[in-house]
């Protein structure tokens, strides 16, 4: 039979982080039926997405444990990728008004 | 060999380096796997985001009920599901099969409900008139988005309720490790954290009021 150390409740340490990730899924809602524009809307959900996925990151899947080169590797990286997509938004205008943006 | 052969051929235990990360390559390979499909994912939502942008007649047909209480309880299925997973990782560390198994069917059981809900939800779309092509609302481009990034994400779901699945069998039966638990781990808590993603820009972006 195998030896079975205990450790700590490990479902109660993260109870905290699992109420902030509910709480956040409320507030985008409760944001959701508010009097935004939609570009104000976007950045204020876009901002508590990114507050629940760093929470997610950080503590569910145990960057914060790991040694500081893997999240250095991994995560500017891909937040580089991710804002360079950006670029085509001015593009996305263009169709709209069928004019380039700048104009 | 000598020791000059090792270092050409590249093998020899002796020679080799420690991992620079201080993790198992199993986990290293299943972080750059979630890299790669955190920009396939972050593509398909920029080319949501420019399509929705370009459209004057995008739809906006999420009801507060049902559409809305129901991404509600997706996300709170989801959410648990993570909050079980990570008991099943800390029990398989600490070599508590039947409790890593408890941990891992009860995120399995939340997994399928969360499969179950997405299928329904999809199913009153249909139901509504859209399809990948068409819709009776406005943008005909509407179906193809909302389908290809939620099927995608329900598609990650399935993937990781299989996957579960067999690391619970092989666990059991002592042919896989805490290893792979926990890499499954991670795959499942990327499952969730794009789900944070997809609830604000595909629904509560479009919803009715």
């Amino acid at each position: 039979m195998a030896n079975i150390t205990h450790s700590p409740n490990v479902i109660a340490k993260y109870l905290p982080v699992y109420f902030v990730l509910l709480g956040i899924a409320g507030l985008e809602v409760f944001l959701a039926y508010q009097a935004f524009s939609t570009i104000t809307l976007v950045f204020l959900l876009l901002a508590l997405a990114f507050c629940g996925g760093i929470l997610a990151v950080m503590y569910f899947m145990h960057l914060h444990d790991e040694r500081r080169s893997l999240f250095l590797t991994l995560i500017p990286v891909t937040i580089f990728v991710l804002l360079m997509m950006n670029m085509l938004w001015s593009d996305s205008f263009r169709l709209l008004y069928l004019k380039p943006f700048a104009h | 060999m000598s020791e000059s052969d090792i270092a050409i051929h590249g093998s020899g235990e002796t020679l080799m380096e420690a991992s620079p990360y201080g993790i198992p390559s199993r986990k290293l390979a299943m972080w750059l796997f979630i890299i790669s499909d955190s920009i396939t994912f972050g593509a398909l939502l920029f080319g949501y985001g420019y399509l929705r942008t370009a459209s004057s007649d995008w739809p906006t047909p999420f009801k507060f009920n049902p559409s809305i209480v129901n991404v509600l309880i997706m996300t709170f299925v989801l959410v648990t599901s993570s909050l079980t997973m990570l008991g099943a990782v800390d029990s398989a560390k600490v070599g508590d099969k039947a409790k890593t198994r408890r941990f891992l069917w009860s995120t399995i059981l939340l997994g399928v409900i969360f499969a179950g809900l997405h299928i329904r939800e999809w199913i009153s779309m249909i139901d509504e008139g859209v399809s990948l092509f068409q819709n009776p609302w406005g943008s005909p481009l509407f179906g193809g988005a909302f389908f290809s990034i939620t099927g995608l994400h329900l598609l990650h779901v399935i993937s990781g309720v299989v996957a579960m699945i067999v690391i619970s069998r092989g666990f059991s039966r002592g042919s896989l490790n805490a290893g792979h638990v926990e890499a499954t781990g991670l795959y499942w808590h990327f499952v969730d954290l794009v789900w944070m993603f997809v609830v604000p820009l595909i629904y509560l972006l479009n919803i009715s009021k």
